[in-house]
């Protein structure tokens, strides 16, 4: 074993860290602007889950069952090749990726913001309705903050588990991560240094977030 | 100051309040009193809109709550409630609690709503308290801030919704005793409660109710030594 991991060239990994760097960004740029989306999205559709304005409820409902039904990848590759057949527009295939991990977090999301909203307990809603704060000054200064600190620890998974869904964009061409990873690996024939490389800079991005999220929540755990 | 006449409140077809009326004068404590699932909770949360009425008509202060022009929140601003689990912001220290809707609705400047909730919470006793969050606090104090929170709106009238049952025995007076200065400060006041030394002390009158209807009233000498309703005796035989 080890000298197998000896006839590895490591150190070569150097040269490629420039390519690996712009596929970073990418990954980076996919996952924070995507997630951005995702989170509105998410806010939106997860109060339509709730709402009583049945035609809002409908068009939640059938958003989050098509998304949460349906794999990213294929998600993704229907944004790319089939979406531009229908609309007669093309898109690069960045913001193909940027669409794919808004759509695809917004509905999951959703499904966090209205767990987290219903957990409230119905008496908050009721003493703020009662004190005169009409619906939507209910939901600001009471309930979304509440449902706020609880929707961080499934929020956390569900930003890990989109960031790694960026690799799958790869089959849209996006220069992300693991597309320059297999392009080098290929040329190279260096899989077995890239790909853990590649695989150690998602470990670092996802480490990394949780330990940020541990902290926010710490912090507002202080109140 | 408050008339309900022919109240009906249903859900789904579970018909729960059956026809109430009641005319409840300003400054007048009532105390309501009857059976778990008699319709008590629904006809105080009648009172403040929290429940739509299903029929009849609720009167408070002139402003009939059936009329579909009329704004909701300028009456609830008017009508305080405390609820039996107290229902405090738990992300907000206590004397934000007391800040929130006077900032919000009446759109008072902070410092004026600081400065009333200081002088609420001195009043309740609490003032040592108002920077600290509820869950620092014991149910006892935590009903004191509810009936501040309620009282930093300065309401006409008060709602109590069996505001001591979730206490523990020893912390039932402290509440009931900040209840009887309001009282006694003029207050307005309607009081699900099973407390009967409070009801016999505070109280003007009391509404015995049943199955959805005012069974029974009277002052609470009358209600409680001699009942006349065959059903006011039974769930007073049960009680005390
Ligand atoms: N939101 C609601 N939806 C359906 N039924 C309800 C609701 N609130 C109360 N009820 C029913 O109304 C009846 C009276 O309840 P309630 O007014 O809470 O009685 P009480 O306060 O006297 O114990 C009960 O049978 C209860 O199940
Ligand atoms: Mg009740």
């Amino acid at each position: 074993m080890l000298e197998r991991l000896e006839r590895f060239n490591w150190a070569s990994v150097i040269d490629f860290l420039p390519n690996l760097g712009t596929g970073l960004y990418y990954t980076l740029l996919i996952s924070v602007v995507g997630l951005l989306i995702g989170f509105i999205l998410g806010g939106i559709f997860g109060l339509g889950r709730i709402s009583k304005n049945k035609f809002f409820y409908v068009v939640s409902s059938v958003y989050i069952e098509v998304v949460r039904g349906t794999p990213v990848l294929v998600q993704a590759i229907w944004v790319f090749y089939a979406l531009p057949l229908i609309t007669g527009y093309n898109m690069a295939s960045v913001a193909a990726g940027i669409v794919v991990i808004s759509i695809n977090s917004g509905a999951y999301i959703a499904e966090i913001v209205r767990g987290a909203v219903q957990s409230i307990d119905k008496g908050q809603h009721e003493a703020g309705r009662s004190l005169g704060l009409n619906q939507s000054q209910t939901m600001q200064y009471i309930i979304w903050p509440q449902a706020f600190k609880r929707m961080i620890p499934p929020l956390g998974n569900q930003f890990i588990i989109s960031i790694k869904d960026t690799s799958l964009l790869s089959v849209i061409l996006v220069p992300e991560l693991m597309f320059q990873g297999r392009l080098i690996a290929s040329n190279h024939f260096n899989a077995v240094e890239i790909y853990t490389t590649v695989a150690v800079f998602y470990l670092v991005i996802t480490l990394s977030l949780s330990y940020i999220l541990r902290y926010v929540e710490r912090r507002l755990d202080i109140q | 100051m408050i008339t309900v006449k022919n109240l009906h409140k249903s859900f789904g077809n579970n018909e729960v309040l059956k026809g109430i009326n009641c005319e409840i004068a300003e400054e007048e404590v009532v105390c309501v009193i009857g059976p778990s699932g008699s319709g008590k909770s629904t006809f105080l949360r009648c009172l403040n809109l929290l429940e739509a009425i299903t029929d009849g008509e609720v009167i408070i202060d002139g402003d009939n709550l059936g009329d579909p022009k009329i704004n909701i929140n300028k009456i609830r601003t008017e009508v305080g409630m405390v609820f039996q689990h107290f229902n405090l912001f738990p992300h907000k220290s206590v004397i934000e609690n007391l800040m929130l809707a006077p900032m919000k609705v009446r759109k008072i400047s902070k410092a004026e709503a600081r400065k009333r909730g200081m002088d609420l919470l001195e009043k309740v006793g609490l003032a040592e308290k108002a920077e600290q969050y509820p869950s620092q606090l014991s149910g006892g104090q935590q009903q004191r801030v509810a009936i501040a929170r309620s009282l930093a709106m300065e309401p006409k009238l008060m709602l109590f919704d069996e505001p001591t049952s979730a206490l523990d025995p020893e912390l039932v007076g402290e509440v009931l005793e900040v209840m009887k200065r309001l009282a006694m400060d003029g207050m307005t006041m309607v009081v699900v409660t099973h407390e009967m030394g409070f009801a016999r002390e505070v109280c003007d009158r009391v509404f015995f109710m049943d199955e959805g209807v005012i069974m029974e009233e009277g002052n609470p000498n009358q209600i409680f030594t001699d009942p006349q309703n065959k059903r006011t005796q039974a769930f007073l035989n049960k009680i005390l």
